[in-house]
């Protein structure tokens, strides 16, 4: 695939970094020890320290020091024994400080790297410059009153880990996989809920176009996006924008823009000061971090298997495709039940295949209809992995299968003794369909005659009739069969 | 001269403080005469000197991750000069 | 009625010869009679009887039962409002008392107000306060003197005796030279001994509280009630704190007291260097050998104060903006505008000035020049202090370039005004302790102090040779 735009004159290729901000998962907040949980009342999850009391100092929360390591470890980055937390000067209603505490020369993690999968089998590496941890600001509230701002200091102080990556990213699809990868490792390693609607996983974008070969152009940062649809759209407005200030002879200004997701426009943000000048400084309230070989040794650990590893058994042990392993992988919990499902039975491992098809076409579309998450699925993997193994074994046909599957949904039962009370066991006995088959031959003389005369393809005709008979339970093959011998008797 | 007219009027807004044209020539006078007093620190070689940035010995103290803070919001906004339905507010923002 | 110490009036307590509410009244009515000095802040006779209430209640084993404290105006309070001196913190009420005034009220002291300092604890005379100047108890009628700075209204509230103790913090010298100028004792203790938590912070690697007193056995009475480790505090120290008041001790043989030649500046008086000589002189009596040291980096310490400080306080202010609390500019049409007025009403010219230096030094094409520097520079000075202490165990020195000077002299070159913190500065920025006693008087009758200084976490010693220094004047 390649990844140039056809321009006027030359192509053009883009040029894209992402910073993600993800909220740590912690009960706790970075600098203090009030609640993180999100939807409360407002400011009813404010410290002294959150609201900035005269006085008041930070104190740093262990466990999003060592949920910051842990990701570094799931990153592949380099974790960094020595870092300094600074403060970052700026006015803005909803930073109470007027600074955010964030680490700036020397951040807990240093150069790691992750693997984008596409669909055609290949994947590439994109670069992580870095992540640190900074506080979280509060929120400002724009639109409950006519003449103010209201602000809201619950999210103030939550920790986030910042992720810098390289500007490696060609393409919106890049950007969208890169960042669904990066939230998948966190999920896994359970240091943030990736919950991108709540805004515990956001992104800023930066983009730029240039001249395959020539030096990267000016960038501009796209502000704040929380949905891989919004960064999607975005990136390909702001290349086609920049693209055609260039080619009507512009140039482009570094900038930072708001993306309007009512419009699908991007626009530069009203400055929020004339010159950033940030002043960043060491925050003489905190001392320097310091983490030793036998913490980090502890923590790794603590690592479980990663999007990655788990792709690599899924291809490995059940020959699945690298794509489809990644797909798998690629959310948690959708990896969890089919790893529950394989495991539930020692004979299903030959028919992983079959256990993904179940999973993604038939218990999603069940689960999508309800409005349920695959965490909360009334259907245990157990269950759908007995339900496999009886269609393996030809109790039940998959058609039948898939009646069973809604029965289990709708009573949690076990399969088995849906098939049993519903008596949906499949058919095989030659006399029992051999009978179905009689009755419908008696009834469609006229068919059985056209059919003879050569129509061969009302073969369909008298299967399905036989198999309404039997109430869907005929096996299928068996059938077959059944009404090709008897057919070519009649000759 | 360290700072003229235009450079005291940036640094002031940065620092959001207003100044009159009148506190603006103090300030600039005064502060450009500190600014050549502390010059005098590039006397000293400071080549290889490691910056000091807090002089406690100790180890950073790190906290455990428990919810301690149990504030009401009344406590948090009774100092607040504008406060309104469990908000700090203050003049619109338009963004 | 005056009582001399901490002990005598304790002792009358236990001894049932004075109530805790009669220790009240008479400071109420000494304050009352004091009214003119502008000391406090914050006095109110009702918050004093309301205390009594508490207090009376509680057992004498608490060593600071009943003991009038009067608290810098920078200490948090939960039962009196918190200026720092500022119009910006105008009508701010704390919910919450600081580490070391929660500390003093657990062993039953009674805060007799809160008072005055320079905004934010930014000067050296009291006179930046937006509360007005406090005057110098030991002015003539007439002809008003400074008490020093920042924490001038603590020690003008021990020497006019409206307290037995007041709490200070001292961020350049901001407890010694005040307790210099108004002739008591005034103690700044290691850095981070005393947990920073509920204190408003102005230079926070600085900062740091300390205690002035009548004598330096209740100095240490009362340091000890006041350190202790802070969870909340993360520059806050895990040491154990002696009982600094039993284990006073006057023997000073074979100590090592350090004299740095770099303490003998061109313009300071003649009778500054003759205390000083005395102090030598009589530490040499009772079996000190004397020490000649040097301290090469010293002449930089001011310069590199006057960047560091008002760098950090440029940031640490920044929370005050109109939003949660304190003053709030009216007809703001914007959110800048608001910031822009609400700080510009609400600080003062000095607090403005080194605002504006802060946020120079730290600006962007500037702060290696200046900040790192400095900091460098810090280092450097920091170093000195540990290769003097392995020559001698205590440095002696004057503790403020002159006595107290008129309230009303022209400070308007800021340089100038700085140069009072010269002796005390540099043992702030090695976050080293230092005391400072009267010693001495000028030829108007004015108190001199003396310093002295010692290693981190050596207080004891200090106290131990300025008790021996003490007995030179009783
Ligand atoms: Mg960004
Ligand atoms: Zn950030």
């Amino acid at each position: 695939m390649s990844n140039l735009i056809k321009g006027k004159h030359h192509d053009w290729e883009t040029v894209i970094g992402l910073e993600i901000h993800a909220q740590v998962k912690s009960n706790s907040k970075l600098f203090s020890s009030s609640s993180t949980t999100f939807g409360s009342n407002p400011n009813s999850q404010v410290s002294l320290v959150d609201a900035a009391m005269p006085g008041m100092l930070p104190v740093i929360n262990k466990y999003c020091i060592e949920q910051a390591v842990k990701t570094g470890v799931g990153l592949n980055a380099k974790i960094n024994k020595y870092s300094i937390f600074d403060r970052k000067n700026y006015f803005y209603a909803d930073l109470p400080q007027g600074y955010q505490i964030s680490q700036y020369k020397y951040p807990i993690i240093g150069e790691g790297k992750v693997t984008i999968d596409f669909k055609d089998g290949s994947s590439k590496e994109i670069r992580i410059v870095r992540l640190h941890l900074e506080q979280d600001a509060g929120k400002s509230l724009h639109d409950q009153n006519p003449t103010k701002t209201y602000v809201d200091l619950n999210r103030s102080g939550v920790a986030l880990m910042e992720i810098v990556s390289e500007p490696d990213l060609r393409n919106a699809d890049e950007a969208g996989l890169y960042i669904s990868k990066i939230r998948s490792i966190l999920m896994y390693l359970d240091t943030c809920d990736g919950n991108m609607q709540e805004g515990s996983l956001r992104a800023d974008v930066n983009i730029s176009v240039r001249k395959p070969g020539d030096e990267y152009g000016t960038r501009c940062e796209i502000k704040n996006l929380n949905s891989i649809k919004f960064i999607k759209q975005a990136i390909n407005y702001e290349v086609k924008r920049q693209i055609e200030v260039l080619e009507d002879g512009g140039s482009i200004e570094q900038n930072t823009l708001l993306f309007n997701t009512s419009t699908g426009k991007t626009k530069p943000m009203r400055s929020k000061e004339e010159a950033h000048d940030y002043r960043y400084f060491p925050d003489p309230d905190l001392l320097p971090l310091e983490i030793d070989q036998e913490e980090i040794d502890n923590i790794k650990k603590l690592i479980p298997e990663l999007p990655d590893e788990r792709k690599k058994r899924y291809v490995d042990e059940y020959n699945l495709s690298n794509y489809d392993a990644s797909v798998l992988t690629s959310d948690k919990a959708i990896s969890d039940y089919f790893d529950s499902v394989i495991k539930s039975d020692f004979s299903l491992k030959a028919s992983s295949k079959i256990v993904v098809n179940w999973i993604t076409s038939e218990l999603f579309s069940i689960l999508n209809e309800n409005n349920l998450e695959i965490i909360n699925s009334p259907i245990k993997p157990k269950d759908l992995g007995k339900l496999v193994k009886l269609i393996n074994e030809d109790i039940i046909s998959g058609k039948i299968a898939k009646e069973v599957l809604i029965e289990m949904f709708n009573t949690t039962s076990d399969p088995q003794i849906i098939i049993d009370k519903k008596g949906l066991k499949q058919v095989t006995n030659t006399d029992e369909i051999e009978a179905f088959v009689d009755e419908v031959i008696e009834e469609n003389k006229k068919m059985v005659e056209q059919y003879l005369s050569g129509k061969d393809k009302l073969l369909g005709f008298f299967v399905g009739q036989s198999m309404k008979k039997s109430k869907g339970k005929a096996n299928p093959q068996i059938l077959n069969e059944i009404i090709k011998k008897k057919l070519s008797k009649k000759n | 001269m360290k700072l003229n007219t235009n450079t005291i009027n940036k640094i002031a807004k940065l620092a959001r403080i207003r100044l009159s044209e009148k506190e603006a020539d103090e300030f600039l006078k005064d502060i450009n005469s500190i600014l050549d007093w502390v010059e005098q620190l590039n006397e000293v070689n400071t080549d290889n000197v490691e910056p000091l940035t807090n002089i406690s010995s100790s180890a950073l103290t790190k906290r455990r991750d428990e919810n301690q803070d149990i504030n009401s919001s009344d406590e948090i906004l009774q100092n607040s000069p504008d406060k309104l339905e469990g908000y700090f507010a203050v003049p619109k923002v338009v963004e | 009625m005056e009582f001399q110490s901490i002990s005598q009036l304790k002792l009358l307590l236990d001894d049932n010869k004075i109530s805790v509410k009669e220790i009240a009244q008479t400071y109420i009515k000494k304050i009352k009679e004091k009214k003119d000095l502008n000391i406090f802040i914050y006095f109110n006779e009702d918050k004093i009887y309301d205390q009594v209430k508490l207090i009376e209640k509680i057992s004498n084993d608490n060593s600071l039962k009943g003991i009038p404290i009067a608290v810098k105006d920078l200490f948090c309070t939960k039962n009196m409002p918190t200026t720092a001196g500022s119009k910006i913190l105008e009508n701010f009420n704390p919910t919450y008392e600081s580490f070391v005034t929660q500390k003093l009220i657990n062993q039953g002291s009674m805060f007799v107000g809160k008072t005055n300092l320079d905004e934010f604890a930014m000067g050296s005379a009291t006179n930046t306060s937006y509360f007005g100047d406090t005057i110098n108890p030991l002015s003539n009628e007439g002809s008003p003197l400074a008490p020093g700075g920042s924490s001038g209204g603590s020690a003008a509230a021990v020497a006019a005796d409206l307290c037995l103790g007041a709490t200070g913090t001292d961020t350049g010298g901001s407890i010694r030279q005040p307790a210099s100028f108004c002739g008591v004792v005034g103690i700044k203790p290691t850095y981070g001994i005393c947990s920073r938590w509920g204190i408003v912070a102005f230079a926070s690697s600085l900062d740091q509280a300390g205690i002035f007193s009548k004598n330096v056995t209740d100095a240490s009475i009362l340091l000890k009630e006041m350190a202790g480790h802070d969870l909340r505090d993360s520059t806050s120290s895990n040491v154990k704190i002696p009982n600094f008041s039993e284990n006073l001790n006057i023997d000073l043989k074979g100590k090592k007291i350090g004299i740095p030649k770099e303490y003998t500046i061109d313009g300071i008086s003649d009778e500054i260097n003759e205390v000083w000589e005395q102090a030598i002189k009589s530490l040499e009596q009772k079996g000190a050998i004397i020490e000649h040291i040097s301290l090469p980096h010293t002449k930089y310490a001011l310069p590199t104060y006057y960047i560091i400080a008002p760098a950090e306080a440029s940031s640490n202010l920044a929370r005050y903006d109109g939003v949660k609390y304190g003053h709030r500019a009216e007809n703001a049409k914007s959110l800048d505008d608001m910031y822009e007025l609400t700080r510009s009403e609400g600080f003062g010219k000095e607090v403005k000035r080194r605002i504006l230096i802060g946020t120079y030094v730290l600006s962007a094409g500037y702060y290696d020049a200046y900040y790192l520097k400095a900091q460098k520079v810090r280092k450097l000075i920091a170093d000195d202090f540990v290769k003097a202490f392995k020559e001698c165990d205590l440095i002696l020195t004057p503790t403020a370039p002159s006595a107290a000077f008129p309230l009303n002299e022209k400070q308007d070159d800021p340089i100038k005004m700085y140069l009072n913190d010269v002796f005390t500065v540099p043992a702030s920025l090695a976050g080293i302790p230092g005391i400072s006693i009267p010693y001495g008087k000028d030829k108007n009758g004015l108190p001199l102090g003396i310093q002295l200084l010692s290693k981190h976490f050596n207080e004891q010693e200090i106290f131990n040779a300025a008790f021996a220094l003490e007995k030179d004047y009783e």
